[in-house]
């Protein structure tokens, strides 16, 4: 329980400095440490199937993405756009009310108990594929679906249009 | 766990530690060595016989070199860079099964460090990892061909791991198996992976000289056109870092390519030697096994060196993208039609 | 234009079938290529060691030559001074004392001789100018300094050994 507190505390900790960083690239480094925790948090659960896919993907491919553009368009002061001050009251009155939400839909349904696994090995491998390809199997070949209808229009939003003369 | 039990491993982390650093400062011998010989040369010979001591000397000069961290670099993930690089070199081999289950009197000792049930996943993971230490320098170095070569790394890098996912998943199709010891059981005496995967092996070798950076694909450190890329502003031994781990990247990979295809610490006619040798000395004859593979592997990695030129950008992306990922997928195909009709 | 020599060869390219396009091939040739040259004897000569033979003609470091009694031959005229391109030659003449024609041939003989081994260029006009035939380029290579001072070579280093000691007075460095 006590290492739960601790890698909780971090992944807090990293992602409060993911919003703070001034410099984008530090951000984006601060962000990969946050997703290393919940790497952790997936293995002390024992879903070690999710956590090294959490790994592999997000830290492995997608942050690499946003590191890789980040570094590419170079953000600095000069091209960042001037907000005025009433921009800023607005975004400090908006997360006042959405704190004042979370805290008040959490004292309305108080603490829910603890969800206890009934099979502790799910997260094994073999056990998630035979969940995923038995039980799941619509849910999961539609998602499959809609990855590919979306991979296929961002290609067709990417290649250029013939020149229709 | 017996405190016994995390003694052994500790010891074993150690063993494997050592072994991958001494394998890795033997590699630039080798590497100048056999770089001579392809060359009609005799390369290295005045530190020790036959230049023996060339990686000793070389290691002194590292250490001993002046450090220079660049005026408007960030210090901190100037540092971070070639450290998390040679981290990440390591840490691969912490799943690689090193041989069979050694028995010294009542103790079994597993030679292997950690045999979790996503071994082969675990691998995968670390070497996309492997990338942020190339490109966490490039970019700390602020410069320009630094940071052309960190991105070159990291689409380079991305782009080949699609294609060796793809062919590892045909071999997970043979195998049914994501444990690294599971997979080097099945393929006991001479059932190795490879009479079944040819393609799979091929498409995997050549990710896996794209994902060490080597040549032919050594395009994020290309001295024509980025000075020396990522590691251009280093000096000293965090220079030797990234030197170091690029060795030990090839030294881990050649131990999964190994493991994954060409059978492990399996050989022919293993359980005639094992029963002939005992369980405490006959494993370690298939420990050396693996060995004797993996530098023929490191040695493939140098002649093909030796002997290809260095691929251009665009050729780069056309082989990653439009040759190795639909080979990888009619391979999956294939595997699958195969498996479907046996059954 | 119409070719002037019949060495211009038309090349043409065809489209490449298909074991070329796989570039595996080439590879594996590529390799079989290395693999020939990994067998075959290397081709260095380690060269403080070892040494590759000069040729006939090959010029080296300068030496003054004595005659046959072991006299100084050169006479301190200046022509090779003169005729030198690099202008690398330097003397002071002397005249020859009563009691010193043992050492010298001449009546002239030159008290300082000096090469300048930095600027010299080993063109070998000065063996060409000398009317005594005192000076020849047939020594070794000149050995690197850390000096510049160091590769002003004086009589020492420049006159041979008399007939009587011949040794070979090029030192070679023990550090390499």
């Amino acid at each position: 329980m006590n290492t739960f507190y601790f890698i909780a505390f971090l992944s807090i900790f990293f992602s409060i400095l993911v919003i703070t960083a001034k410099n984008p690239v530090h951000s984006i480094l601060y962000l990969i440490l946050t997703f290393f925790t919940f790497t952790i948090h997936y293995i002390l659960l024992n879903a070690q199937f999710l956590a090294i896919v959490n790994f592999i993907v997000y830290m492995g491919a997608i942050l690499v993405l946003f590191l890789y553009t980040l570094m590419l368009i170079n953000l600095n002061k000069e091209s960042e756009p001037a907000k005025s001050n009433l921009v800023k009251i607005a975004g400090v009155i908006g997360g006042c009310c959405f704190l004042v939400t979370i805290i008040a839909s959490l004292k309305a349904l108080g603490a829910s108990p603890a969800v206890v696994l009934k099979d502790p090995s799910l997260g094994l491998v073999k056990n998630l594929g035979k969940v995923l390809f038995n039980e799941y199997l619509l849910p999961f070949e539609i998602s499959s679906v809609l990855l590919l209808s979306a991979m296929v229009g961002a290609v067709l939003l990417a290649t250029k249009e013939p020149k229709t003369t | 766990m017996e405190l016994t039990d995390i003694i052994v491993k500790f010891i074993l982390v150690f063993i494997i530690f050592a072994i991958s650093l001494v394998i890795a400062m033997y590699s630039t011998y080798a590497e100048r060595k056999i770089a001579a010989f392809f060359q009609d040369r005799i390369g290295p010979n005045r530190a020790g016989p036959w230049g023996i001591l060339q990686p000793l000397a070389d290691g002194g000069k590292m250490f001993l070199k002046e450090e220079i961290i660049p005026t408007n670099a960030s210090a901190f993930l100037f540092i971070a860079g070639p450290s998390l690089a040679i981290m990440t070199a390591c840490i691969g081999s912490a799943v690689i099964p090193w041989g069979q289950k050694l028995t010294i009197g009542s103790h079994v000792i597993d030679l292997q460090v950690a045999d979790i049930n996503v071994g082969v996943l675990y691998i995968f993971g670390v070497v996309s990892l492997g990338v942020y230490g190339v490109m966490i320098g490039g970019w700390a170095s602020n410069n320009k061909y630094s940071l052309l070569g960190a991105i070159r790394a990291a689409s380079q890098n991305i782009s080949y791991e699609i294609s060796m996912g793809l062919s590892i998943i045909a071999l997970l199709m043979v195998t049914g198996t994501l444990s690294l010891r599971q997979i080097a059981e099945q393929q006991h005496s001479w059932h190795w992976n490879i009479l079944y995967q040819p393609l799979g092996f091929l498409l995997f070798i050549i990710c896996a000289f794209a994902e060490t950076n080597r040549t032919p694909f050594d395009l994020p450190e290309c001295e024509t056109e980025l000075v020396g890329g990522y590691h251009t502003e280093y000096s000293s031994m965090k220079l030797g870092f990234y030197l170091f781990s690029e060795y030990i990247n090839m030294f881990i990979s050649s131990a999964v390519m190994a493991t994954l295809y060409w059978g492990g610490y399996n050989y022919p006619g293993m359980d005639w030697v094992l029963a002939h040798t005992g369980p405490a000395i006959g494993p370690l004859i298939g420990t050396a096994v693996l060995f004797a593979k993996i530098f023929l592997f490191i040695f493939f990695f140098m002649w093909v060196r030796w002997t290809i030129p260095r691929f251009r950008y665009d050729q780069l992306m056309d082989l990653g993208w439009k040759i190795l990922i639909p080979l990888a997928i009619a391979n999956i195909v294939i595997t699958g039609i195969v498996i479907t009709l046996i059954k | 234009m119409e070719p002037l020599s019949n060495k211009r060869k038309v090349i043409e390219q065809k489209p490449l079938n298909f074991l070329e396009r796989a570039y595996l091939p080439a590879i594996v040739q590529g390799l079989a290529i290395t693999m020939k040259h990994f067998f075959r004897k290397p081709v260095t000569i380690s060269y403080p060691e070892e040494k590759r033979e000069f040729s006939e003609n090959f010029r080296g470091m300068h030496s003054l030559k004595r005659d046959e009694d072991g006299r100084e031959r050169c006479t301190a005229c200046g022509l090779c001074a003169l005729s030198c391109p690099a202008e690398a030659i330097t003397m002071i003449a002397a005249e020859r004392k009563p009691g010193e024609e043992n050492l010298y041939r001449e009546e002239k003989y030159a008290a300082v001789y000096e090469i300048n081994m930095l600027r010299c260029i080993f063109c070998g006009l000065c063996e060409e100018a000398c009317p005594k035939e005192a000076i020849y380029l047939d020594g070794d290579i000149v050995p690197a300094d850390y000096l510049r001072k160091d590769l002003i070579y004086g009589k020492d280093k420049l006159v041979e050994a008399p007939l009587n000691q011949k040794i070979s007075f090029i030192p070679l460095p023990n550090s390499f």
